[in-house]
């Protein structure tokens, strides 16, 4: 799967929007403080292991860094990922509005239509 | 039913003492020697001292270190204690050198924040609405 798929992917869901919300309040959160918010803050009931599979989910996409400290594992976000939306159909126009060039798709032809396609 | 004790796993009863009771503020309840090396060592707070005792319990069992760092890892804490104000608490232990791994978070009616005990273990502070 391409990068661009595993990006549209990691944000289709939620849950995973509610994650990327919580670290853009505050970055490097351990795993215990990302389930407290979701389900102290949010009432989401959702178990441990279902967020550490989002933050999976995440990390693939490049919009979650995790980083050891000592004894413990953080969660960053990172948003550089989030340039390549921008860039792809934002950056173009502002550029240069006659030159629109179609943007290559990584994961090859797929049917446009598929409501299959965003849900993971 | 009542509960009367409770303890974490430390890696240095000595240690642990001095962090309960000069750095948390607890005081020593019952220290007696077990074995070779081991203490029953307790500590309770100052607001109760005939409440809930604490057990500093010697890190005897190799299994209890995977389970505690596997946890530790995770930033999940092995106990709580409550405060009148995490903020206040936050800022005091703070100056103490405490590391803490998740900063004060209110969350609803409850706050709370988890520091490192230094031996060991994680450590959650909750403040609760009356």
């Amino acid at each position: 799967m391409g990068v661009a798929d595993d990006l549209f992917k990691a944000l289709a869901d939620p849950t995973r929007r509610t994650i990327l919300d919580e670290l853009t309040q505050k970055s490097g959160q351990t795993l215990f403080e990302i389930c407290s918010r979701l389900s102290m803050k949010h009432r989401l009931g959702i178990s441990r292991q279902a967020v550490s599979q989002h933050l999976a989910v995440l990390e693939a996409a490049g919009l979650v860094e995790t980083r050891r400290e000592g004894r413990y594992k953080f969660h960053d976000l990172n948003t550089a990922p989030l340039r390549q939306i921008a860039e792809r159909w934002l950056a173009t126009e502002a550029s240069d509005p006659s030159a629109v060039s179609a943007p290559s798709d990584t994961s090859g032809p797929s049917d446009p239509c598929d409501p299959e396609e965003s849900t993971p | 039913m009542r509960i009367q004790l409770t303890s974490v796993f430390v890696d240095d009863q000595a240690k642990a003492l001095h962090f309960y009771t000069e750095v948390l503020g607890f005081v020593k309840k019952h220290d007696v020697p077990v074995g070779e090396k081991d203490r029953w060592l307790t500590v309770v707070s100052p607001e109760e001292p005939g409440g809930t005792e604490l057990l500093l319990e010697p890190m005897g069992h190799p299994a209890a270190r995977t389970y505690r760092d596997a946890l530790t890892e995770d930033g999940i804490p092995l106990a709580q204690f409550a405060v009148d104000d995490v903020n206040a608490e936050y800022e005091r232990l703070r100056g103490l050198g405490v590391r803490f791994t998740q900063e004060p978070l209110e969350m609803g009616p409850v706050t709370t924040a988890v520091f490192d005990d230094t031996c060991g273990n994680l450590i959650q502070i909750a403040t609760q609405p009356q």
